[in-house]
């Protein structure tokens, strides 16, 4: 995939994930680990809830109330990781991180995710557009303890 | 009236401070107020002149430290007009100091009691009752705001009754900025033998506040509000009151005898609440703070505030399509407001988008989580103004605001 530098797409894509979150609803089945993140400083809280098997990420889900930046991340990462393995989705995070801390990454890994390349110009944002990411991080790090 | 030029001058943040590439406009002195020079020069003279430790020393310089800093209690004495100097007592700021009385007021309290409080409350006003209430089983009670979230004397009468100990508000809140009647609210809570305790954060720094004129029985405040240093705040009680509540903190400083026995005799108010080494310059550096906004004229302040916050709010409702704005007639610091399309969660966005020009406000909740329901908004934007804006910062804000509504939020993320 090319690097999408047009703003009207990027922004669509902010948008679209922000108005229609994918995998936005949580599940009472069992077999989820879930982990709730909230930021006292504003008003993001989510709970995001994820299925493995084996070394795969099955399924994954959050809810909450989340501001335009950290729903439309949170919703783009469920899409990437969805289906993947750990090792996969952790190098996403890592790369999707590198990215915000303006390191050297692999774009192509991170597809819809390049719409927060520049997030590092009002870094106060930075903790909305890692929340999902660091949810995620969490809760590998607590199934791969468990296991 | 001062001259709004000349006090800009003052401020170091306002002479040459960039955000983003803009000179800066600060609309956030409701979080924290900008300092003047004469309060920075103030700090650093302690630390080049006479830095050393108070109440401890036998030589002279040390004899300055305690003289610098036990003035400061005649300063704020002046500002709140305290009857006496010791009804003053240094804290670390508002938080703390409710903090200690909701402690220090404990053992006062039963089973069963009612503290009241608003809808409003700024979360340092909450949750030290919160836990009384953990501890002791005191019951918690609030005022409803009216239609146009104001607390109004009628609802307070009405949340009046025996049961009610304490009453603990803010004089002026934090997301709205309404002055509240507080000379009628301690008349009537008094009717009642309850007492009054004034979170003055938002109001020590804006109107005149006399402890005795509206015969207020405990008041905090903060000096980073006032244009002081962070880390410094006051506690005023009348002083029986004050002498009778319990120390949190025990250290140096507070006691006058310790025995191997474990049996220890505490000083007095206000120092049996100021154990330890206290925070000396930031202490000194408030007094310097306080005596700035009395130079000034609270009432001045006040009406500086008010003539430029109409202007905004003129402008703001005039040329802003799809603008709510949720305190348009409050008369102090804070305008709180969201745009069509950026309601809620998305106004942190119209945050960013302003931050990109050079303009600082907050977004969000601002601490007064219980106040997002009354709203019925997940956030805000608050532009928060204080003695050093100017109408050209309101001419700021408003073609901002008007070029975000007709462009895009999210312009500098793309
Ligand atoms: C109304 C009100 N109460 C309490 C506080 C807490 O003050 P501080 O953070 O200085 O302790 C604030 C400051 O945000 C406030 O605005």
């Amino acid at each position: 995939m090319a690097t999408i530098t047009d703003p009207m797409i990027l922004r669509q894509i902010i948008m679209d994930h922000y108005e229609h979150p994918r995998n936005r609803h949580l599940s009472d089945e069992q077999g989820y680990l879930s982990v709730r993140k909230d930021s006292e400083s504003c008003i993001d809280d989510i709970t995001m809830q994820v299925k493995f098997n084996g070394d795969n990420i099955e399924d994954i889900r959050f809810d909450g109330e989340a501001c335009t930046i950290s729903s439309a991340s949170t919703s783009i990462l469920t899409e990437l990781v969805k289906g993947k393995s750990i090792e996969e989705a952790t190098n996403i995070i890592t790369n999707y991180k590198n990215m915000i801390y303006e390191l050297p990454y692999d774009e192509e890994l991170l597809e819809e995710a390049i719409a927060f390349q520049n997030v590092h110009k009002q870094a106060n944002r930075i903790k909305c557009a890692t929340i999902g990411f660091d949810a995620l991080e969490d809760i590998i790090k607590e199934y791969k303890g468990g296991q | 009236m001062y001259d709004i030029n000349e006090v800009r001058k003052n401020y170091p943040m306002l002479n040459g401070v960039k955000m983003d590439g803009q000179d800066l406009v600060y609309l956030d002195s409701a979080a924290t107020a900008l300092k003047p020079q004469c309060v920075i020069d103030k700090v650093v003279e302690y630390y080049a002149e006479y830095s050393t430790n108070a109440h401890r020393g036998d030589y002279a310089l040390s004899h300055r430290t305690d003289s610098e800093y036990e003035n400061v209690r005649k300063i704020a004495q002046r500002l709140i007009n305290a009857k006496s100097e010791l009804e003053i007592v240094y804290t670390y700021g508002t938080t703390h100091g409710i903090n200690m009385l909701a402690h220090g007021i404990k053992h006062q309290l039963k089973k069963g009691d009612v503290i009241l409080l608003c809808e409003a409350e700024h979360a340092s006003n909450v949750l030290p009752w919160f836990r009384l209430k953990e501890e002791i089983g005191i019951e918690i009670e609030y005022i409803p705001l009216n239609d146009e979230y104001k607390l109004t004397l009628d609802n307070f009468k009405k949340a009046m009754h025996d049961k009610v100990k304490i009453v603990s508000l803010a004089h002026i809140g934090n997301v709205l900025g309404f002055i509240i009647d507080m000379k009628e609210i301690t008349k009537i809570a008094h009717e009642y033998g309850a007492l009054v305790a004034v979170d003055g954060a938002q109001s020590v720094p804006h109107i005149p506040v006399d402890v005795q004129e509206l015969d207020i029985d405990f008041l905090n405040f903060s000096a980073h509000k006032l244009g002081g240093p962070s880390g410094i705040g006051v506690f005023y009680g009348k002083y029986d009151l004050l002498n009778n509540l319990e120390a949190y903190n025990l250290g140096g400083g507070m006691n006058t005898r310790i025995e191997c026995n474990t049996c220890y005799y505490i000083k007095n108010a206000p120092f049996k609440f100021e154990a330890g080494t206290p925070a000396i310059e930031a202490t000194i550096g408030m007094g310097r703070a306080m005596e700035y906004i009395m130079e000034l004229g609270l009432n001045n302040i006040h009406q500086h505030l008010c003539e430029i916050r109409k202007y905004a709010i003129d402008c703001l409702q005039n040329e802003v399509e799809g603008i709510t704005i949720y305190n348009p007639d409050s008369e102090s610091g804070p305008i709180a407001f969201n745009v069509i399309g950026y309601e809620g969660a998305r106004a942190q966005d119209i945050g960013s988008a302003l931050a990109t020009r050079g303009i600082a406000v907050r977004t969000g909740e601002h601490c007064a989580k219980l106040l997002v329901d009354v709203l019925e908004t997940k956030g805000t934007v608050r532009a928060s103004l204080y003695l050093y804006n100017s109408k050209a910062d309101m001419d700021r804000l408003v073609e901002a605001i008007k070029e975000i509504v007709k462009g895009d939020a999210l312009d500098w993320l793309l």
